[in-house]
This record gives structure tokens, sequence and C-alpha cells, in this order.
């Protein structure tokens, strides 16, 4: 006989971590599972720019973070207590750093160029069509893996994957995606050329996708030796092929973990879904008010609901109209719905940048996303109803959320 | 003497005293800031190319060191200890 959890004893029983990286720095805000009362935590790493925060689903307690600054470069953060204290790894909280050579390597992103393992660092197209050549400059997006606490993935400006199996003190690049042959066209989006999105396969270890603005989708189905761009279907028309295989500003990949062959993407413009695993997309803006926009997401449960915000354009980086407006779609695209009770329907100018909305798995699942004007909004009903947990925090760059026992 | 946000990473006050097996210069007081602080590595100097960050600047005896050579000999006065090496951020922002 089947057993079914108690709804209500679950949320009374559960809790929910949000964490948010900010341009000055990180927030955690924690709630039980009804997500009414608030605590929030921070700023942690005050005055940096903390690009994003993620816990391990492997080990909920073990959080990495991005932490950057124009003055004094990158570094990686980790916590091994859910956020309660943050050590670089390589040097532990409390250790008195032994004479000699540094330990600390933690944020040392080098390409690998090496005769064995790498690929030559050739030059990538600049934003005036030259070469120039590859720079790193940090960490935009990091990625936990689903099964090793200590291993985890980082995307990187100048466009790059790199992995850490040792967690985060030691890093190493996944050359094959640089150097898969079309590198040197690849081209920096207005935020640089990053690679933002990384998604892992819960079903198969060996594949995981990955986003590059403004090169595209690539995925790797031999875990990360080998890459293909997977653009057929996207069309932009800034580009002097606007079917190009590569040379799209992707904006940011969707995934729900029961159907993983299925991806949401929202391009620069167009909002597009792909049925099988990246090799063919298809549009399903449908009647969005506009198809610009940064964030997507897929409900926790059902994998047909779809969250955008739009953006009004690419010159006009706010939510059209004064109106702050969730899109959602129960058919997968195509057929939109505005979600407005409880955000602000006037005089409201924020943008709601690619890696600020996060989605929790409780029942009904909750829906976070955090704006460039700092307030963090929370939806406890899968998005009928809003209310914000924070209201001026600093400009929100990512908020990923964890749902604990 | 460090900026604000590297105090706080390494957990110092304004002011740290290190001792810098000779020939004192910019590299050796760098590395020796490095291995006594490892939190601090790449924070001053990039990890690959050890190129001073752009928004950061060297000095010392009201000079600008900045552009000096990182092996060129930093002045007696930074070498014996009385008077301070200085890492200044840029200011800027308003």
């Amino acid at each position: 006989m089947p057993f079914r959890v108690d709804n209500h004893w679950e949320k009374a029983m559960s809790k929910v971590r949000v964490l948010v990286g900010t341009r000055k720095g990180a927030f955690i805000l924690t709630a039980d599972g009804k997500r009414e009362k608030w605590d929030v935590s921070g700023p942690h790493f005050a005055g940096w720019e903390m690009y994003h925060v993620k816990g391990s689903p492997a080990d909920p307690n073990r959080l990495y973070a991005s932490q950057s600054s124009g003055w004094f470069g990158q570094l990686i953060q980790r916590s091994d207590d859910g956020g309660k204290t943050w050590h670089q790894p390589g040097t532990p909280p409390g250790e008195v750093p032994a004479p000699g050579p540094p330990k600390a390597a933690s944020n040392k992103f080098v390409y690998d160029a090496s005769d064995a393992t790498g690929r030559p660092l050739t030059t990538h197209q600049w934003y005036d069509g030259t070469q120039h050549p590859w720079e790193f400059k940090r960490v935009w997006h990091l990625e936990p893996s689903l099964t090793e606490p200590n291993t985890v993935y980082a995307g990187v400006e100048d466009a790059a994957i790199f992995r850490s199996t040792d967690g985060g003190e030691n890093w190493q690049e996944l050359s094959g995606l640089r150097g898969h042959g079309t590198g040197p066209k690849w081209q920096p989006g207005a935020g640089g050329m990053c690679l933002h999105t990384i998604i892992l396969d819960p079903s198969n270890p060996e594949r995981m996708w990955i986003a590059i603005s403004a090169a595209g989708a690539f995925r790797t189905d031999d875990a990360g030796k080998s890459w293909k761009p997977i653009n057929r279907g996207l069309r932009s028309q800034y580009i002097p092929d606007p079917n190009a295989e590569i040379g799209h500003c992707v904006h940011h990949i969707a995934m729900n973990t029961s159907r993983p062959g299925v991806l949401f993407m929202q391009k620069h413009w167009d909002v597009m879904r792909s049925d099988d695993a990246g090799d063919n997309w298809k549009e399903i803006s449908g009647n969005l008010p506009t198809d610009f926009g940064f964030v997507i997401d897929v409900h926790a449960h059902e994998p047909e609901t779809v969250y955008v915000v739009p953006i009004k354009s690419d010159s006009e980086h706010f939510v059209p109209d004064g109106k702050l407006r969730v899109f959602r779609s129960r058919t997968g695209g195509n057929e939109w719905e505005a979600l407005t009770n409880g955000l602000p329907q006037r005089d409201c100018y924020v943008n709601v940048l690619r890696d600020a909305m996060a989605i929790d798995s409780l029942d009904k699942c909750g829906v976070y996303f955090g704006t460039s004007g700092g307030q963090v909004y929370a939806s406890a009903d899968a998005g009928d109803s809003w209310a914000p947990i924070v209201r001026d925090l600093p400009a929100v760059l990512s908020v990923e959320v964890q749902t604990l026992p | 003497m460090l900026p604000q946000h590297l105090r706080t990473l390494a957990q110092v006050g304004a002011e740290v005293e290190l001792e810098v097996e000779a020939p004192v210069n910019l590299r050796s007081a760098l590395d020796a800031l490095e291995a006594r602080y490892p939190m601090l590595r790449g924070t001053i100097r990039d990890q690959v190319t050890q190129q001073r960050r752009p928004f950061l600047r060297f000095f010392a005896c009201e000079e600008d060191l900045s552009h000096e050579p990182p092996d060129a000999p930093l002045p007696d006065a930074v070498a014996s200890g009385k008077e301070p090496l200085l890492i200044i951020g840029a200011i800027a922002g308003g």
C-alpha cells in the first residue's frame, strides 16, 4: 500500500536555505517548510562580489562560493557547516600557515595547454572581431557533483570549465571544451565571455550540458573529455549567419531532474525547448510580452511547468511596463500566464539575472528570485503568490535554494 | 600595510611584520607575505603571470614602486623595518 507523507508534517519538519550572492556580499536566508518566517544571515564576505553560492546535493552542509573582486581577483570559499563558517580550501580555519611555499591554490585557475592533457591556448574573437588572448577573469558558476561532496565544477570567464575533486583546493580544466575546434570563433557577450550554466545529468554521470555567452550550448557524453555544440534550431539575428553552429548568446538553461532529456533555454531573445537533450531546439516564446530575459527554471514536480521573467530588451534591462511579473507555462511553453500576486505592478524597473532564480522541492514547491534592486522574493505555492524575504540587499547576482530535512 | 579587504581575509590588522630573507625586494617581500598568509595568494599578484593586479600599487618612503622590477632592492628603510611597504588599493566609486 502506498504511503503518503502528510504534507503539513513535511512542511513543519523541513527547512529551506536560500543562498544569495550579491554585488557586495553573500546572504543566507533560512525558514521552515512553511516558508513564512525567515532568518537572514550576512553579509558574508562583505564588500566582495559573490557571483554564485551553491550547496552540494550529496552533503547539504558543504557549500561552495565564488568570491570575486576587481581589485583582488578570484577566491573560492567553502563551508562545511551550512554557511556558519567559511574557509578558502587549502587554508582550514584556525590553522597557522606553515613556513615555506603557500598551500592555498584554490583560486588558481590555469588553462590546460599541456601536451599530455591540454589544448593549445588559442585566441578567441573580441568585441571588434579581432582575435584576443584567453585570460582568466572570474568564476561565474559553481556546480557541485550530485554524488561526491568534494567534486565541484566551475564555469569561468574567459569561457572554460574546470573541475576540482578535492573540495575546491585544486582545479583542472576540462580542456576538450575550449579546444574542440570552434573556440577561436567564440566571442564575449556584454557581460564577458562567461561559462555561466552547468547542468549535470542525474541519470548519466557521463553527460553534462554547459552554456556560454556568446558561444551557445554544448554537451559532453564522455564526462567532459569531448564536447559538441548543440545549437540547432537557435536563430540569432544579431550574428552574420543567424543559424550558425556557434555564436548564440544563450543566457540560461534549466532542466527537471526527473526528465533529463528535456531542456528549457532563455536565449538573449527567444525562449526555447529541446526534447532530445539539446540536439534540436524549438521556440516556445508564445504569448510572452517580450522574450528577452535571463532566468528560466522548471517546477520541481511538474516537468512541463516553466518559469521566466521577461525583460524589456537588450538595451533596456528592466521589466516591461514597470511591472515585475514572473510568467509561468504549465504546458511546456507557448502558453504563459503572468504571476503578479504580491509583486510590484507599478514603477518597478529591476532586472533579474541568469542565476538569480531557484526552486525548492517541497510540495507545493517554492520559487525564489532576486533582483538588481536587492529584493529576494519567495513563493511557497509554486508562483501563485509572492512575498519579499528581504527588500534592500545589494544587487542580487545569484539565488540558490536547498531543501533540507 | 594592507588594504582593508585583505586584512579581513588574512584576519590581521592594517600592518603585518614579516621576516624577509635577503635580498629584500618586492618579490621576496610578497613571497614572505603569501607564505605567512596563504589566503592572500593571488590577491595582490596574478597566480599565473605574477603580475601586480592593476588596481593595486606599491608605495614606500614616499615613492611609487609599482612599476619597479620585482627584483629591484627595496629602500634600506623598508628592508630594515623602519618604514612600511604600503600595498594600496585604488580608490574608486565616487
